[in-house]
C-alpha cells in the first residue's frame, strides 16, 4: 500500500552561490577581478542529494550543528528556497514560526500587528476577527493590546507572536530553534500548546539544540551532517547515536 | 503564471493582503507625527516656490500663471519619487518575513504605489484649494479625467517599482542609479517648461520617456480641463507594457529573493 507523505524529499540538492558579482558592488568585482571570475563560479553545497518522507502527523525532529542546513531545509518546506536538482513534495499549508518581530511593526498597536501579522500568514481578515479575541487571551497582553508594539519588551513581543501563530489554519508547522525564547512560565505554556497541536494531528518539524525537547516532542529525527543525511528513522536511535557523536 | 497565484490563494485572501498593506504603509507614514501629512505637502509647495524664484525671478520664463503651471507638474511627480525612491528598499526591510512565508511578495510594491497614491489624491485636493486662489476653474471632465490619470500613472509607477525592488536585491547599486536617474528624469520631463519649449527635432526623444505624456495630461486636464484621448492611450499602453515586463522580471526573480536577502 501507498502511504499517504505530507512531505516528501526526491534526491534533493540545494547549493548557494558563494560568490555574488552584483550584491558585492561593481566596483569589488572589478577591483579583484581575476578572483571575482574564479568566485562566481564557487558555489558552496549544503544540501547533497537528500530524500526522504514525512508522514501525516508526524514530529520530526532535525539535528546538526550551526551551518548544517537546518534552516535550509526548512526554508524548502516552507517553498520559499527552491532546490537546485530533485524535488521537494509538500501537501497542505506551511506555517512558519516567524523570529522574534518578524513582520511586526513597532509604530502599529499589539492589535493592528496581529492583523498584519496574521494576514501575512495566510488568513483573511474575517477569520482573524473571528480569532482576535482568543489571540488576544492566549498571548495575556489584554491591558498593552492597544499600545504601540515599540512600548513591548522582547519577552511581549515573543508572546504575541506565538499567538498568533496557534490560531492560523495549517496543516505543518515549522519551529526553527523558536522556543528557546520569552520567560519561562511562557515557554512551557507554549510547549504545551504546540504538544495539543500534534494531538490534533498537525505535521511539526521541529529543529532544536536540546535533544531532550527532541525526544518529548518528536516520534522521528534527521541527522544532517555535512550536506547529507546521517541518520534518520526513530528518535530514540537517532538521538542515541547523536549524543554519543557529541 | 498569473492563474496559479489566483488559484493558489483566494481573491479574498489578495484583496485583504493589499488592503492591510497598504494601509500599513499609510499609518506607518502620519503616525509618528500628526503634522505628517502636513510636511509632505509642503516638500513640492517649497520646492514651487524655489522654482518660482529661480525661473520665473531670475530667468524671467515666460508662463503666465507660474504657480499653478508648477504645481500642476510638481503634484503628480511627486507621486513618482516618493514610490521610486523607496522602491529599492522594499523588499530589504520586509527580508525577516520574506526569508520565512512564502506571499504574494508582488503586493509589497503595490501596497506602496497605492499609499502614495492616495497620499497624492489627497495632496490633489490641496492643490485645488490653492489653485481657486490662482484662477483655477474647475472642469467637469475632471471626473472621468483624473480617474483615468490616475489608473494609467499608477500601472506605470508599480510597473517601475516592481522591476527597481526586484533588481536591487542582486544588483545593490541599483539604488545609487536610480536615485541619480531620478534627477535627471526630473529635467527631462516636462514638470517646470512646457512642451512648446521643446525643439521640435528633439521632441520625440523627450517623448520616450513614459512620464512625459502623463505629466502632460495632468496639466491639460487640470489647467484646461480636457484630456487628449489619443495621447492617452497611447501612454497607458507604455504604462502597461511596462508593468508587464516588470511583473515577469519580478516574478522570475522572485523564486531567489528568500537567499538573496
Ligand atoms: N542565503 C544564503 N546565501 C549563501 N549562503 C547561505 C545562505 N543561507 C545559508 N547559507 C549557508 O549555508 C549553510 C547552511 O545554513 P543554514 O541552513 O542556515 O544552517 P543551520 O540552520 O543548520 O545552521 C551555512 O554555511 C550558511 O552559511
Ligand atoms: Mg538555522
Amino acid at each position: 500500500m501507498v502511504k499517504d507523505y505530507i512531505i516528501t524529499f526526491e534526491n534533493v540538492t540545494k547549493w548557494y552561490p558563494l560568490y555574488n558579482v552584483f550584491s558585492q558592488g561593481f566596483k569589488s568585482f572589478i577591483l579583484n577581478f581575476k578572483n571575482s571570475l574564479q568566485n562566481l563560479k564557487k558555489k558552496k553545497v549544503v544540501l547533497n542529494n537528500i530524500s526522504f518522507s514525512l508522514e501525516k502527523g508526524e514530529c520530526l525532529g532535525i539535528l546538526g550543528r550551526n551551518g548544517a542546513g537546518k534552516s535550509t531545509l526548512l526554508g524548502l518546506i516552507a517553498g520559499v528556497l527552491h532546490p537546485n536538482k530533485g524535488k521537494v513534495k509538500v501537501k497542505g499549508k506551511v506555517l512558519p514560526l516567524l523570529e522574534l518581530g518578524a513582520g511586526f511593526h513597532p509604530e502599529l498597536t499589539g492589535r493592528e500587528n496581529i492583523f498584519l501579522n496574521a494576514t501575512l500568514l495566510g488568513m483573511t481578515k474575517n477569520k482573524i476577527k473571528e480569532r482576535i479575541d482568543d489571540i488576544i487571551k492566549f498571548s495575556e497582553l489584554e491591558d498593552y493590546i492597544d499600545q504601540p508594539l515599540r512600548t513591548y519588551s522582547s519577552g511581549m513581543i515573543t508572546r504575541l507572536a506565538f499567538s498568533i501563530s496557534i490560531f492560523i489554519d495549517s496543516d505543518i508547522i515549522l519551529l526553527d530553534e523558536i522556543l528557546a525564547v520569552g520567560d519561562f512560565r511562557f515557554q512551557e505554556k507554549s510547549f504545551e500548546k504546540i504538544l495539543e497541536l500534534k494531538e490534533q494531528g498537525k505535521t511539526i518539524i521541529f529543529v532544536s539544540h536540546n535533544p531532550a525537547d527532541i525526544k518529548k516532542l518528536c516520534s522521528k529525527a534527521l541527522w544532517l551532517e555535512n550536506g547529507k543525511i546521517k541518520m534518520f528513522g526513530n528518535v530514540e536511535q537517532v538521538l542515541e547515536s547523536y549524543v554519543e557523536m557529541l | 503564471m498569473k492563474k496559479n497565484i489566483i488559484n493558489y490563494y483566494s481573491l479574498r485572501y489578495i484583496w485583504d493582503l493589499i488592503v492591510i498593506l497598504t494601509l500599513k504603509e499609510i499609518k506607518v507614514k502620519y503616525k509618528r507625527n500628526l503634522l505628517g501629512f502636513f510636511w509632505s505637502i509642503l516638500n513640492p509647495l517649497l520646492l514651487t516656490l524655489v522654482f518660482i524664484i529661480a525661473f520665473k525671478g531670475v530667468l524671467k520664463i515666460h508662463i503666465n500663471n507660474y504657480l499653478l503651471f508648477l504645481i500642476t507638474g510638481l503634484f503628480p511627480w511627486q507621486w513618482v519619487t516618493n514610490v521610486i525612491l523607496s522602491a529599492p528598499n522594499i523588499l530589504l526591510s520586509n527580508a525577516s518575513i520574506i526569508k520565512k512565508i512564502k506571499f504574494p511578495y508582488e503586493i509589497l510594491p503595490l501596497a506602496l504605489t497605492l499609499s502614495e497614491g492616495i497620499h497624492f489624491l489627497l495632496s490633489l485636493l490641496v492643490l485645488i484649494i490653492i489653485g481657486l486662489f490662482y484662477n483655477l476653474k474647475p472642469s467637469i471632465n475632471w471626473l472621468w479625467g483624473i480617474p483615468l490619470l490616475l489608473l494609467a500613472q499608477g500601472i506605470l509607477i508599480y510597473g517601475l517599482a516592481l522591476i527597481i525592488s526586484s533588481i536591487n536585491l542582486f544588483f545593490r547599486d541599483l539604488e545609487r542609479i536610480v536615485q541619480v536617474f531620478m534627477t535627471m528624469l526630473f529635467y527631462l520631463t516636462p514638470i517646470l517648461y512646457d512642451i512648446k519649449h521643446i525643439p521640435q527635432k528633439y521632441i520625440i526623444f523627450f517623448a520616450l520617456n513614459p512620464f512625459f505624456g502623463i505629466i502632460y495630461e495632468w496639466r491639460t486636464l487640470l489647467l484646461k480641463g480636457y484630456l487628449d484621448i489619443k495621447i492617452y492611450i497611447l501612454y497607458l499602453l507604455y504604462s502597461l507594457l511596462i508593468f508587464i515586463v516588470g511583473l515577469k522580471i519580478f516574478r522570475k526573480l522572485s523564486k531567489k529573493f528568500a537567499e538573496a536577502l
